[in-house]
């Protein structure tokens, strides 16, 4: 039961939420872009990883050959 | 790891999610995401228990292993089906859950036709 995983996403959440909110301030409305794209990256890269381990435990409770 | 935790995980999961959603809406759908497959890695091992038990009756009842094999492939198939058109649906896709759902669907008949065509002969046979 990984809790740490969620509070892990949500404070990326969190954290680019508010970059992007103090970037648009200082004017740099690009690389509050940039750093929504990479949190969303980081992400995703998570979420892959976590669905390929829920496949393959699928795929061996089940009985997938 | 009782009912208990599962629920008060689900439901702080949930708040995170609903505090997301404002400012960064995909990285609220992929939190959803990560809370489904944590839950279910939970459960699973009460699942894979169940199954285990159900195949040693079966042998012990010398079934056919094919028959109980196709069974739980079939359930593999709904559930994962299942799991994606729920997310697409959470993420207001509904045309794409349709079409996870309808996939599944086919992948499940495609699975069952070979326990029709067994069905069939042998209900042939008792009348010929």
């Amino acid at each position: 039961m990984n809790v740490d995983l969620i509070f892990k996403v949500a404070g990326i959440g969190i954290l680019i939420s508010v970059l992007s909110l103090v970037l648009k301030q200082a004017g740099k409305e690009e690389q509050g872009q940039m750093i929504t794209l990479v949190g969303l990256i980081i992400v995703l890269i998570m979420v892959i990883q976590l669905i390929s381990q829920l496949f393959t435990i699928v795929k061996s409770v089940f009985g997938f050959f | 790891m009782d009912i208990v935790q599962i629920v008060a995980f689900g439901l702080i999961g949930t708040i995170l999610v609903v505090l997301l959603k404002q400012q960064r809406p995909e990285l609220a759908l992929q939190l959803s995401i990560i809370l489904g497959v944590v839950i279910f890695g939970v459960i699973i091992g009460k699942i894979a228990a169940v199954v285990d038990l159900l195949k040693e009756l079966a042998n012990k009842a010398n079934l056919n292993v094919m028959y109980l094999g196709t069974i739980f492939k079939i359930i593999g198939i709904a559930y994962i089906a299942e799991f994606g058109a729920q997310v697409c649906r959470d993420a207001g896709e509904g045309a794409i859950a349709a079409k996870l759902e309808f996939a599944g669907k086919v992948l499940i008949m495609v699975l069952a036709i070979p326990i029709i065509i067994m069905i069939v002969e042998t209900i042939s046979k008792m009348l010929s």
